[in-house]
């Protein structure tokens, strides 16, 4: 098992070094003297000759690019055109928004989809089923963005019933900052309020963020389940006895979950993307905001950077998927 | 073929048929079908944020434009911008997939390690990233999307070519001295071509929706064109009044991309009973 | 002697109409090897699953099987289940490979097995040694993936035998298996039977497993009970001409490599009154009309036929 794990963050490296090479040439490829650009609208050219010496633009290109590499493991992933700080401190801010918006996304994408998808398989072409495969399909095809405007409109313009905007209300306040996650900040301060304020922030985002989510989940689970349920093995525990819930629930789902799990990891992906949009409709101070403050302010520097950070994020995930499948499906391991 | 005809047996998917079938007459009809079809560029302040009505089937926008109009009118941009992303994808990843498929070693290796690079973040940012290198618009959007799309084609034709590699129809060919190029582009590529039918079908809505957020957010299409994503980012500050203004362009996204994603599910289905998803 | 198995008049018609059993009855006495032999399509397959409660959806079953002298058709043979050993055809695909070989046993021992997780691990173990398993104990905690099919296969035989059943029903165990492998789980099977004075019911189509294996054979054609007794009886001297045709394409036996002519018909188009008669070499005209019953011919021996072969003294 452990020779497996090696293995499987060793495929992952080739593409993340892709990734800091493809980065890396973007940032040179990026049209207008970067020396310039640095230096601002008024610089003289000497003050630009300046700037291009000290960050080095003016050395061979393997050389910078090697510089960008150390750079990068690092940690150092520049400074902000925009705010002047060091991107690095930028993203790990801002990380921790994104990060819990993602998780609650993911656990309501799993809790609410395995079930689901499980149930309509066991009713196979009942009312159940047909429900759940219309709101498979109708899940992945609705924009994120629109469907987030649709539930504010109801829920929050409408109804009142949940807040339009941010992680909490600004008169609240915040918990002292341990994890960056709002729900285990205010828990681990005592502050049952803040906790309960983060978490109806959390509602809405989440719940549009896990939509196409569960419907994909849903989906996979579902015709796991069908599928598994035509294997012999399923054959032979009926006709040894297993009990018929047990046989539904426990046994058939472990083979059908390896399906799901796989396509847990490209959701993250999904997510991740998907945070984009959802952040800019619910001002969400993560990191889609400022990947989009980003480009609209040209700051490329940033931008490049959340694209690498992303990038390390999604290989981790896909690594812990596989561990996961591996667990579940021993034969996994063996490949 | 007889994919085809599975297909019309599969209500699900004739139903996304249908869909498409209609959202292309509309788009090629789309200046006779609006009934306000300058409404693309003139405004009328006049007439600004009114609701549904006889007149307005959609109500109008902040600029006085009738929302109908603009929904029609940006079917056709939806579709074009879809194809074109498609189609520039196809042309990259194909080639991409075939040869890699084809024999193994290190140009394979190389072709899919870098394939890689591209998968290894999410398609939104990736785009959001290649756009940066144009001037922001839909021309730049354009490129961004199908720069992430290209490695989806790719895998799906290094699959099939390395499934068909092993057929015996391919050994012969390559046993009587034919080129490898002829065998790739006439044996094993008409093979290959429903997955990548499928693929590109799927593509075409998962296109439609991430130019939309592109759109949305201001990195896509600008004003004043009839684009769906734009059209809902406008409404945003007229809300929750003027909730027509948000809700039609996006119901529009959804039809679409539900028309698409249930024909390629049908594809799929009717071309390979073994690639079976949720259809049983 | 009271039968342990007495099945009547066994109907099972499908979805759809096709009727793959039409009034199949067999007798199984306490302790007796019943061989149960017939091409593809004869339904041997069919008669296990309405024995075991896993019919396909939509199908229908009418007669009576009675285990223990209890009806167990009506309730999905719920109530046989731990009564009933089961060793499936193939141990490829039997087991799931998500769950340790030991955990899948337990399984069906919890259901129908009294006493405690030790108690079952106990008697398991036991059994893996009584089937001649290397390692019993680090078997248990093994994936089916780990083992090899002869392995399966004697795992598989310890799961029906797990829960103390009076009879075991095997559906040609030996299939999928290597010729060698083949004799030893036929030999371990023998043993197992006997040792514990076990009933079986052995499908098979194979004439050289029935004559090392079983103590009767009831051979199936088309969903009819074409003729039943002892093995020796019968394989000395078939009356029945479908039998005698079938042995006599067994290579060992036969002068000349031959099939026998015609193809067995689809369930949903049967022939009226025989069904063989379409391929019988004594067909006459009015085979065709009426369906030959079952008759006891001798002291354990039955036949359905109007013009049975002359037996061979």
């Amino acid at each position: 098992m452990l020779a497996y794990i090696a293995r499987r963050i060793a495929l992952a490296l080739p593409a993340l070094f892709g990734l800091v090479v493809l980065t890396f040439i973007l940032s040179r490829v990026i049209p207008g003297d970067p020396a310039a650009t640095l230096a601002g609208d008024a610089a003289t050219p000497a003050q630009i000759a300046d700037i291009r010496a000290r960050y080095g633009l003016d050395r061979p290109i393997m050389e910078q690019a090697w510089v960008h590499m150390r750079q990068v493991l690092s940690g150092d992933l520049g400074n902000s055109i925009f705010s002047g700080r060091p991107v690095s401190e930028d993203i790990a801010r801002r990380l921790p928004a994104t990060l819990e918006l993602t998780f609650v996304a993911l656990l309501l994408a799993t809790c609410l989809g395995i079930p689901l998808g499980l149930l309509a398989a066991l009713n196979h072409n009942g009312p159940i089923d047909h429900l759940v495969r219309v709101l498979s399909v109708g899940g992945l095809a609705m924009a994120s963005f629109w469907l987030a405007i649709m539930l504010q409109l109801q829920f929050s313009m409408e109804w009142d019933l949940l807040p339009l905007r941010g992680r909490m209300d600004v008169p609240l306040g915040l918990p002292p900052r341990v994890t960056g996650f709002l729900l285990i900040d205010s828990l681990l301060a005592g502050r049952g309020d803040m906790f309960v304020d983060a978490a109806r922030h959390l509602v809405l985002p989440a719940v549009t963020l896990a939509l196409p989510g569960l419907a994909t989940i849903a989906r996979f689970t579902r015709s796991g389940v069908l599928e598994a349920l035509q294997k012999d093995y399923v054959l032979y525990a009926r006709a040894a006895g297993y009990g018929r819930f047990r046989l539904a629930t426990v046994y058939v789902l472990r083979n059908a979950i390896t399906v799901t799990v796989t396509q847990i990891g490209l959701l993250f992906g999904a997510l991740i993307s998907g945070a984009v949009a959802i952040e800019a409709v619910f001002d969400w101070p993560g990191l889609g905001t400022y990947a989009v403050q980003a480009i609209l302010s040209a700051d490329y520097k940033a931008l490049l950077a959340v694209t690498l950070v992303v990038g390390v994020i999604y290989a981790a995930v896909n690594v812990l998927v596989d561990v996961a499948q591996a667990l579940i499906d021993p034969r996994v391991a063996l490949q | 073929m007889t994919a085809l005809r599975h297909l019309m047996r599969d209500p699900v998917a004739a139903f996304g048929l249908l869909i498409v079938v209609f959202a292309v007459f509309v788009a090629t009809f789309a200046h006779w079908l609006a009934p306000f079809p300058d409404d693309a560029f003139e405004s009328n302040i006049m007439q600004r944020l009114r609701p549904p009505s006889a007149e307005f089937l959609f109500g109008t926008d902040n600029l006085g434009r009738d929302i109908f109009s603009r929904v029609i009118l940006g079917t056709r941009s939806a579709l074009l911008v879809a194809l074109a992303v498609v189609l520039a994808a196809m042309l990259i990843g194909v080639p991409v997939g075939l040869i890699a498929g084809w024999r193994d070693g290190w140009l394979s290796e190389g072709l899919m390690r870098f394939t890689d690079v591209f998968l290894a973040v999410p398609q939104l940012i990736l785009a959001l990233a290649l756009g940066q290198l144009l001037a922001p618009g839909i021309f730049t959007a354009m490129v961004a999307l199908a720069l992430t799309y290209w490695p989806f084609f790719a895998r799906t034709v290094f699959a099939e070519t390395r499934r068909l590699r092993g057929a015996l129809f391919v050994d012969a060919l390559a046993g009587i001295g034919a080129h490898p190029a002829r065998i790739l582009v006439l044996h094993v590529l008409p093979n290959a071509a429903p997955a990548v039918l499928v693929r590109a079908t799927i593509g075409m809505g998962f296109t439609i929706l991430t130019a939309a957020i592109l759109g949305f957010l201001g990195v896509g299409a600008t004003p004043p064109t009839p684009d769906w994503g734009l059209a809902v980012s406008e409404a945003r500050q007229h809300l929750p009044d003027a909730w027509w203004f948000a809700t039609f362009p996006g119901l529009a996204i959804l039809l679409l991309v539900l028309g698409f994603n249930l024909l390629g599910d049908g594809l799929r289905d009717a071309a390979d009973p073994r690639l079976r998803r949720s259809r049983h | 002697m009271t039968a342990l198995l007495d099945i009547e008049g066994l109907r099972v018609d499908m979805r759809g109409g096709a009727q793959i059993l039409d009034g199949v009855s067999i007798t199984v006495a306490p302790g007796q090897i019943m061989g149960v032999v017939g091409e593809s399509g004869c339904g041997k397959s069919t008669l296990l699953r309405a024995m075991l409660g896993i019919l396909p959806r939509g199908a229908t079953a009418r007669g009576r099987v009675m285990f223990e002298g209890r009806d167990i058709l009506p309730d999905q043979a719920a109530q046989a289940r731990g009564r009933i050993g089961f060793v499936p055809q193939d141990p490829y695909l039997s087991l799931n490979p998500t769950f340790r070989a030991g955990d899948q046993i337990f399984e069906i021992m919890r259901r129908h097995a009294t006493g405690t997780r030790a108690d079952h691990r106990a008697k398991l173990l036991d059994l893996l040694r009584a089937v001649q398993l290397p390692d019993p104990e680090a078997a248990l905690r093994k994936y089916p993936h780990e083992f090899s099919g002869g392995q399966r296969q004697r795992l598989l035989i310890a799961a029906a035998l797990s829960c103390d059943p009076s009879l075991v029903v095997a559906d040609e165990p030996t299939t999928a298996l290597d010729v060698t492998t083949q004799r030893e789980i036929l030999g371990l099977l023998r043993e197992i039977a006997r040792a514990r004075g076990l009933s079986m019911l052995f499908v098979t189509h194979d004439f050289g497993v029935l004559a090392s294996l079983c103590d009767a054979v009831t051979v199936l054609y088309a969903g009819r009970v074409a003729e039943a007794g002892p093995t020796r009886a019968i394989l000395d001297a078939p009356t029945h001409p479908y039998t005698r045709l079938l042995l006599a394409c067994h290579p060992d036996r036969a002068v000349e490599l031959a099939g026998i002519p015609g193809t067995v018909p689809p369930a949903t188009a049967q022939p009226s009154g025989c069904r063989f008669h379409p391929r019988c070499p004594q067909a006459e005209a009015h085979c065709a009309d009426a369906v030959p019953p079952l008759l006891a011919i001798t002291e354990g021996r039955s036949l359905a036929c109007a013009h049975p072969e002359p037996a061979l003294v």
